[in-house]
C-alpha cells in the first residue's frame, strides 16, 4: 500500500507489522514521532499483544528494553543523540547478553554545544557497542530495513541499530510502500527466542565472566558479526523478493560502472548525491556512488569488490573521531590494503549543515583536480565564520574553504 | 491440647519450633523450602546479604508457586552468586547492569506478561528486582523511581548493608551518620560519615504512592516472609528494604554476629521495621527488648572511633537522640502510635545540625 | 531446550560444584551441655530431656525418660524439695521452670494411665538382697530388676516405703500414690518381705545364696538433746510423732491435751511436725536457734506452715521446761553465722515440746558386721561404687550419707545398683563423665517468649489445718505443658530450626523430627551464626584442624 506519510509514522507502522511485545522510549528529538505514533497504535487497540513503556529516560528506555527481550519479548525501542549516549552502559550490555533488540537511531549530532540537527557523530561514537548498525539513504529503506532489521538481530543474535537521518527522514512526508502485514508475517515468524527467562528452564542469564573465558566469550561474539555478513544478505534478498523493494543489504552500487572515482556515502545524503551524480554523468563525469548501508559489520569483502579497480575513492562523512581523522576512511582503506587506491575523507553535514548538490559537485570536483592532498578535508567549513573568531582571539585567519586537515593543524604552529 | 496451648519455648522469635505447627513454622523451618540461592555460592563468611536473599526469595518462590524470575543489579549479591562457571540460583536469574534493576524488572514483568497473553497461560510468572543499596538508593534510584511511577509490576528488594560493599567499603545514601567506610573514614574533627547527609528511600517509595513498602531485617525472619509474602499478594511496585549486616563492611567482631547485629539495630531503634501500603503506615515492628545504641556501636568496627577514650561523648548520644526519634515518630515501643508522617531521619539530623 | 550462550549463560545450581567448605577455619560442632537442673538432681534426673517431650505432649516418653533415672515420679513430684529449680537458668530470665510440678503431672499420669515398667528381657540369675524398703533400698531394686538381676527387699517396718512413709505427713504424700508407685516395682518381679528386721547380714546373705547385698537403712532415729524439765511437761522426738500418725491416724494422747506445743528445730521434719500438729488443732511454736536465711527447712514449706498458722521463735534455744512454758535463750549469729548464747533469757508458754533436731541410723541391724566402718552414724563407702568395707556389700542412703532426702537416697540407690551390677559381672562400676555445664552465658535468651511460672493451686490455708487432705494439687494438662515448654532447653537441641534457618550457606540439613540437625561441612564455612543465633548453647565453634 503506497501512502504519503511522514517518515516517522512509516516507520512505526513498519515496527507495528512486526508484532513487536514491548515498545518504550523516552523522548528525544528526532525520533519522538515513531514512538509517538507506536504509543497511539498501542493504546488505540491497533497493534495488539504489546506492551508501551513511557520510561524516565533512555538508561531505562534501553534497560526495559534488555528486560523484555531476556523475557522472551520482540522488543523495540527508539532515541537519537544525547538518548543514545545516556544509553551507552546498556547498549554495551545488550549486545554482550545477545538480545536482538531493534532500535532506531534518529541519528543527531552530540552536544555540548547541544545540537538538535543530523548527523552521525552519534551512532558512530557507538560503533564498538557489539551492535549491528544499518544506515538508511531513505524513509522508504528505513522503513523496510526496520522490517529486516528484526530478523537479522534474532537469526544473529544480537542487537541492531536502524540509523535514519534525523529530521531529514524523520521528518519528511514522502510516498511510502509498506508490505502487507500478510508479506510480514511471511516473511518474519512469531519470535522464537533462542534463551529467555522462564520458570520452564531456570537459567542464570548474565555472569560475571573472568580472564579465563572473557576473550572465548568476545571472540564468539565477533563471530556472531561475522556471520551477521551474509545473513543482512540472505535477509536482504528473501526481503525483496517477497515485498520487490530495493532497500537493505550490506552496500549498494549507483553508477559504479567505469567510475573514475567513487564517493562512500551513508544515510540521506545518498539520495541528494544520486542526483548530482546523475548530472555529472550526463556531462561525461565518471562517477559513481557506494551507498555503506551495514557499518558494523563492516563489508570489508563487498566493499573491495564495489571499488573494484577504481583507485580514487572519497568518503564524504558527518562524523569524525575527535584527535583522529574520518571514521569511514579507516575502514576503507583497510578493505583496498594493498589495492593502491587512493581513499580520502571529505567532512560534510556537521549537526545539520545542508548538503546540497553543489556540496557534491563540489567534492567531485576537487577529488578529480587532485585537491584531496590530506586524507581528511573540512570540506564545508565556513571561513568567515571561522575567522570571526580566530582573528580577534589569536591573529589566525583561515583561507577561504575547503580546508585540509594540514592547515588546521599549520595554524597552530 | 497440643494446639490449645499458646505458649512455646521459643514462640515465633526463632525459624521454626519443633512444637508448631508446620503452617506456623517459616519458609526456612521446612526441609523442602525453595533454596532459591543454594550452597557453593561465594559471599564471605557470615553474608547477611546472601541469607537475606534466600530468606526473601524462598519466600517469594513459595508465594508464586515458583513462578517468579529475578533481576539482579550488579553487587556483592550478583558477583557471589554468578561467577562462571557456577551459579547458585535455582530460578531464572539474570543479571545486566548496576543501575538498571528496576527496570530491567519492568522490562520483564512485561514480557512475561505478554508471553503469556499470546500463548494463552493464566499464568505469569512474577518479577523480583533486586540490588544492594548502592545500587538502590544512588545508582538506580532513577530507574526505581521510574518504575514506581509506572506502578509496574515488579517487587523490588534492596539489600541494605549500608555502603558499597563489593567495591571496598565506600559510603552509599544510605551510609549512617559518623559510620566509617573507605570513603568516610575516622579522621579530622568530625570523624566517620558526615551527619545530615543520606536519603530515606522507604519514605521515598511511600511518597510514590505505591501499593506496598516494607522494612525488614535477617533478624526477624517471620517477619520477613510475611512482608515478602504479602507484598507478592500486590500488584504494582513494591519496595521492601532489609537490612543485611555485612560482616567484613561494618567490622563486626565475628562473622557469626550478623544476625545479632540486626537485631540490635531494630531493638535499638536504628532501624525501623514497618510497613506502607499506598503510601500510609500500616503496621510496626514493636521492639521487643529494647537496647541502648552502644549495644549495636560497640560490635562493630565501623564505630569503634566513637567509643575510644577519646572520643566525643556527644557523638555517642545523639545516635541515640537518633535511635529515641526513630522510636517515637515510629511508634516502635509499646502501644505507641506511629506519627501519621513519620520523616526521614535525615530531616532530624539535618535539623540538629543547625 | 534453549540455546544458551557461552559463558554468560550458567545452568541453575552449578555452584553446588564448589566446595565451600575449604574456607573454614572454625568448625561448628554440636555439644552437648550438662543443664543445672540435671547437674543439681541428687536423683541424676535427666530433667531437659523429659521436659522435652512433656512439652510436646508425649508423656508416656517423657515419664520412660524421667523413670530412666528414678522410679518415683508422682512421689518425688510432691516431696522432693526440687533444689534443681533454685539452678534452672529461666531463673536469670524470668522465674524458674516448674520442674517439680510438671514431674509430678507426669507421675499423675502415669499412675492414672496404668503405665507399667518394662520387665527385663533377661534373668541374669544373680540374686541381691536388700535391707530396707525405703528410697534407697526400692530404687536400687528397681534398677537392679531392670539389669535382670533378682532383687528381694527385706523391711522391718510393717510397710514399705521407709522415712517416705513414716516420716513425710500424708497431706504432703497421700499414702495411696506411694503405695501405687511401690506396687509398679513389684509388679517387676521385685519381692518385698516386709516387718522382719535382719540382724545377721552375713548369715542371710548365705541362707538365700545372695551374690550380692544392698543396705538401704534409713535414718530412723530422732537425735535428742537433754533438757532439764520438770515432770510435767511432755518432751517427745518428731519420728515417734510422724510415726504415730501414720500408722494410728492419731495423736498420742500426751501431745493431743497440750496446745501449746514447740517444735524444736529448722529442718525439714520441725516444718513437717509442726505442720501436722497443726492439723490437730494445736498451735505448734518452731523454736530455732538461727535465723530463717540459716533454717535448712525448704522455703518453700516454712511459707506453707506459716500461712497454715504454725508460729516461730527465730535464734532461741530451750533451756529448760517446766509444766506450761519453756525457758528460752536469746542467740545471735557471729560473723561466721554461727549463733552464740547471748545469756538473755525469756519464757515460752508451752504444754509439750517436739525434738526435731536431726535424725541418727539405727546401726544395731548392722553391728553383727564388724568389718563396717563407720563415721559417726554414717557408714564409709567407696564414694563411686558405695561398696562398704565388707567385699560385696554396699549401702546407699541415709546410712551411708548425710545428704538425708529422699531424692538423695534414690539417686544413691540407682547408684549403688549399678555399681552391684558391675559387681556381678566381675568389673568395677565407674562414672559417665559429665558434659560440660550449660550456662546462662551461652544462651541466646531473647529468642525465648516471655512467661510466667505457672503457680500450682493449693488448699485454702483455712481448709488445710483442719484436716490432712494433700495440700499441694498438681498442674492440669494445659499448664504442664505450659511449663515444660518454658524450659529453655539449657544446651541442648530443642529443635527450633534456627541453625538450619540462619546458616548464610544453606550448609546444615535437617534431619527430621527427634533427629536434630548436622552440619554439612562440604558447604559450612565456618561463619559461627548458627553458634551464635543457637537458642540454647548446643553449637560450639572449634578450630579446624588443618
Amino acid at each position: 500500500m503506497t501512502e504519503q506519510i511522514e517518515g516517522s509514522l512509516g516507520v512505526a507502522k513498519a515496527v507495528a507489522l512486526c508484532r513487536p511485545g514491548i515498545v518504550c522510549a523516552y523522548p528525544i528529538s528526532p525520533q519522538t514521532h515513531i514512538v509517538e505514533n507506536l504509543g497511539k497504535f498501542v493504546k488505540s487497540g491497533a497493534l495488539k499483544n504489546c506492551d508501551y513503556l513511557n520510561v524516565e529516560s533512555e538508561f531505562a528506555a534501553i534497560s526495559v528494553s534488555i528486560g523484555s527481550s531476556a523475557g522472551g519479548a520482540r522488543t523495540y525501542t527508539a532515541t537519537a543523540s544525547q538518548g543514545l549516549l545516556f544509553m551507552t552502559e546498556g547498549i554495551y550490555n545488550a549486545s554482550g547478553l545477545g538480545l536482538p533488540i531493534v532500535m532506531t537511531v534518529a541519528s543527531r549530532a552530540i552536544g555540548g554545544p547541544i545540537n538538535i540537527w543530523n548527523d552521525h557523530s552519534d551512532s558512530l561514537s557507538q560503533r564498538d557497542s557489539g551492535w549491528l548498525q544499518l544506515f538508511c539513504e531513505s524513509n522508504q529503506d528505513a522503513l523496510d530495513t526496520h522490517i529486516m532489521a528484526f530478523k537479522i538481530a534474532e537469526t544473529v543474535g544480537l542487537p541492531v541499530m536502524v540509523c535514519m537521518d534525523g529530521f531529514v527522514l524523520t521528518h519528511a512526508f514522502e510516498r511510502l510502500e509498506l508490505p502487507t502485514q500478510e508479506q510480514v508475517d511471511a516473511f518474519l515468524p512469531e519470535y522464537e527466542p533462542r534463551e529467555y527467562l522462564t520458570p520452564k528452564e531456570p537459567i542464570s542469564i548474565g555472569s560475571m565472566v573472568g580472564p579465563e573465558a572473557f576473550t572465548e566469550v568476545r571472540f564468539l561474539q565477533q563471530r556472531k558479526m561475522a556471520k551477521a555478513l551474509k545473513v543482512i544478505e540472505d535477509v536482504t534478498a528473501e526481503y525483496r523478493k517477497i515485498t520487490g523493494h530495493h532497500s537493505g543489504g550490506l552496500l549498494d552500487c549507483y553508477r559504479c560502472d567505469d567510475a573514475e572515482l567513487k564517493l562512500i556515502i551513508m544515510g540521506s545524503t545518498v539520495g541528494t548525491a544520486k542526483d548530482e551524480i546523475d548530472r555529472l554523468r550526463d556531462k561525461g563525469v565518471k562517477v559513481g556512488l557506494i551507498s555503506l548501508k551495514a557499518f558494523r559489520p563492516f563489508p570489508y569483502e563487498a566493499l573491495r569488490k564495489a571499488i573494484g579497480d577504481c583507485k580514487k575513492v572519497v568518503c564524504v562523512e558527518r562524523a569524525f573521531s575527535f584527535g583522529s581523522r574520518g571514521i569511514i576512511c579507516p575502514e576503507v582503506k583497510r578493505a583496498m590494503e594493498g589495492t593502491g587506491c587512493d581513499v580520502k575523507t571529505a567532512i560534510a553535514g556537521l549537526g545539520g549543515r545542508a548538503i546540497f548538490g553543489t556540496t557534491i559537485n563540489g567534492i567531485v570536483r576537487a577529488a578529480f583536480e587532485g585537491k584531496f592532498k590530506d586524507e581528511m578535508t573540512w570540506f564545508d567549513v565556513n571561513s568567515n565564520v571561522l575567522n570571526s573568531y580566530t582573528k580577534d582571539g589569536e591573529g589566525v585567519t583561515f583561507p577561504e574553504g575547503p580546508l585540509s586537515d594540514s592547515q588546521l593543524h599549520a595554524s597552530v604552529k | 491440647m497440643l494446639e490449645k496451648i499458646k505458649f512455646y519455648q521459643t514462640g515465633s522469635n526463632t525459624v521454626g519450633n519443633r512444637l508448631l505447627n508446620p503452617s506456623m513454622r517459616t519458609i526456612q523451618a521446612s526441609v523442602d523450602r525453595p533454596n532459591a540461592l543454594i550452597s557453593g555460592h561465594r559471599a564471605c563468611q557470615g553474608c547477611g546479604e546472601a541469607l537475606g536473599a534466600r530468606y526473601a526469595i524462598d519466600a517469594a518462590m513459595r508465594a508464586t508457586g515458583g513462578q517468579l524470575m529475578v533481576v539482579n543489579a550488579t553487587g556483592c549479591l550478583e558477583v557471589f552468586s554468578t561467577p562462571y562457571p557456577e551459579s547458585a540460583w535455582r530460578l531464572p536469574w539474570m543479571h545486566s547492569l548496576f543501575g538498571n534493576a528496576a527496570a530491567v524488572g519492568s522490562g520483564l514483568a512485561s514480557a512475561a506478561k505478554i508471553r503469556a497473553q499470546k500463548n494463552g497461560d493464566s499464568v505469569v510468572p512474577r518479577v523480583i528486582a533486586q540490588g544492594g543499596d548502592g545500587g538502590t538508593t544512588d545508582i538506580g534510584m532513577g530507574c526505581l523511581s521510574g518504575m514506581f511511577d509506572r506502578n509496574d509490576d515488579v517487587l523490588y528488594i534492596c539489600y541494605d548493608n549500608e555502603a558499597y560493599m563489593n567495591t571496598g567499603v565506600q559510603r552509599s545514601s544510605a551510609t549512617p551518620p559518623s559510620a566509617r567506610t573507605a570513603t568516610t573514614m575516622p579522621v579530622g574533627e568530625h570523624p566517620g560519615a558526615d551527619w545530615g547527609k543520606g536519603k530515606d528511600v522507604p519514605l521515598i517509595a511511600m511518597a510514590h504512592g505505591i501499593p506496598y513498602v516494607a522494612t525488614a531485617t535477617v533478624a526477624d525472619l517471620r517477619d520477613l516472609e510475611q512482608k515478602v509474602t504479602k507484598a507478592m499478594s500486590y500488584h504494582g511496585a513494591r519496595y521492601i528494604q532489609i537490612l543485611v549486616p555485612c560482616p567484613l563492611g561494618w567490622g563486626l567482631k565475628s562473622s557469626g554476629l550478623t544476625v545479632t547485629a540486626a537485631r540490635l539495630a531494630m531493638e535499638t531503634g536504628f532501624y525501623p521495621i514497618f510497613e506502607a501500603e499506598y503510601g500510609k503506615i500500616t503496621s510496626v515492628r514493636k521492639i521487643r527488648a529494647k537496647q541502648p545504641v552502644t549495644n549495636y556501636l560497640k560490635i562493630q568496627k565501623r564505630y569503634a572511633h566513637l567509643l575510644k577514650k577519646n572520643a566525643d561523648p556527644n557523638t555517642v548520644a545523639r545516635l541515640q537522640a537518633m535511635c529515641d526519634q526513630n522510636i517515637k515518630d515510629f511508634g516502635l515501643l509499646g502501644d505507641d502510635q506511629p506519627e501519621l508522617n513519620p520523616t526521614a531521619i535525615q530531616a532530624y539530623e539535618r535539623s540538629q545540625a543547625i | 531446550m534453549l540455546k544458551k550462550a557461552f559463558a554468560v549463560t550458567l545452568d541453575p545450581a552449578t555452584s553446588l560444584e564448589n566446595h565451600t567448605g575449604s574456607w573454614r577455619t572454625l568448625r561448628p560442632v554440636n555439644v552437648f551441655k550438662l543443664p543445672p537442673c540435671n547437674k543439681q538432681c541428687p536423683a541424676g534426673e535427666n530433667i531437659q530431656q523429659w521436659l522435652y517431650y512433656a512439652a510436646q505432649g508425649d508423656y508416656e516418653q517423657a515419664w520412660r525418660i524421667l523413670t530412666e533415672e528414678n522410679p518415683f515420679p508422682a512421689c518425688m513430684g510432691r516431696v522432693c524439695y526440687h533444689t534443681c529449680e533454685g539452678k534452672c537458668n529461666r531463673g536469670l530470665l524470668d522465674e524458674s521452670v516448674g520442674i517439680n510440678s510438671v514431674e509430678r503431672f507426669l507421675g499423675d499420669y502415669a499412675l492414672e494411665h496404668g503405665l507399667a515398667f518394662k520387665r527385663p528381657t533377661r534373668e541374669s540369675g544373680k540374686k541381691v538382697l536388700i535391707i530396707g524398703a525405703g528410697p534407697a533400698g526400692l530404687s536400687a531394686a528397681y534398677h537392679l530388676r531392670r539389669f535382670g538381676h533378682t532383687v528381694h527387699v527385706v523391711e522391718q517396718g510393717k510397710e514399705p516405703g521407709g522415712m517416705m512413709r513414716y516420716g513425710i505427713p500424708t497431706y504432703r504424700l497421700p499414702r495411696d500414690i506411694l503405695d501405687k508407685e511401690i506396687k509398679r516395682i513389684t509388679d517387676m518381679g521385685v519381692t518385698i518381705e516386709c516387718g522382719r528386721k535382719v540382724d545377721d547380714i552375713e548369715a542371710e546373705k548365705a541362707k538365700g545364696k545372695y551374690d550380692a547385698v544392698i543396705l538401704g537403712l534409713g535414718a530412723g532415729i530422732s537425735q535428742n538433746v537433754d533438757i532439764p524439765q520438770g515432770d510435767t511437761n511432755h518432751i517427745l522426738n518428731a519420728l515417734k510423732v510422724l510415726g504415730e500418725i501414720e500408722t494410728t491416724g492419731k495423736l498420742d494422747s500426751e501431745i493431743k491435751v497440750a496446745r501449746k506445743v514447740a517444735v524444736y528445730g529448722g529442718g525439714n521434719t520441725a516444718v513437717d511436725v509442726a505442720r501436722s500438729l497443726r492439723r490437730f488443732g494445736a498451735e505448734p511454736i518452731i523454736v530455732y536457734r538461727r535465723n530463717r536465711d540459716k533454717m535448712r527447712a525448704s522455703e518453700e514449706e516454712m511459707a506453707a506452715a506459716e500461712a497454715e498458722g504454725v508460729q516461730v521463735k527465730w535464734l532461741s534455744t530451750i533451756t529448760g521446761a517446766s509444766k506450761d512454758k519453756l525457758k528460752i535463750e536469746k542467740m545471735a549469729l557471729d560473723e561466721n553465722g554461727y549463733p552464740q548464747p547471748t545469756g538473755e533469757f525469756e519464757e515460752l508458754p508451752a504444754d509439750a515440746v517436739v525434738l526435731a533436731l536431726g535424725q541418727n541410723v539405727d546401726q544395731a541391724a548392722i553391728q553383727k558386721l564388724k568389718e563396717l566402718k563407720f563415721e559417726k552414724d554414717s557408714l564409709i563407702v567407696d564414694p563411686v561404687t558405695l561398696e562398704t568395707s565388707v567385699k560385696g556389700i554396699f549401702a546407699a542412703g541415709d546410712c551411708a550419707t548425710r545428704d538425708r532426702t529422699v531424692t538423695h537416697a534414690i539417686g544413691m540407690g540407682k547408684n549403688a545398683a549399678r555399681a552391684v551390677n558391675a559387681y556381678l559381672k566381675g568389673t568395677v562400676y565407674k562414672k559417665q563423665p559429665k558434659h560440660e555445664d550449660a550456662k546462662f552465658e551461652d544462651m541466646h535468651p531473647w529468642y525465648y517468649s516471655e512467661a510466667p511460672k505457672t503457680v500450682r493451686p493449693e488448699l485454702e490455708a483455712a481448709r488445710r489445718t483442719s484436716n490432712f487432705d494433700e495440700v499441694q494439687h498438681g498442674l492440669t494438662e494445659e499448664n504442664a505443658i505450659f511449663e515444660a515448654r518454658r524450659c529453655l532447653s539449657c544446651g541442648n537441641c530443642m529443635e527450633c530450626d534456627n541453625c538450619y534457618g540462619v546458616c548464610p550457606d544453606s550448609a546444615i540439613i535437617k534431619l527430621g523430627p527427634g533427629k536434630g540437625y548436622e552440619f554439612n561441612y562440604d558447604y559450612c564455612k565456618g561463619c559461627g551464626i548458627c553458634a551464635q543465633e543457637c537458642p540454647c548453647g548446643h553449637i560450639a565453634m572449634v578450630p579446624e584442624k588443618i
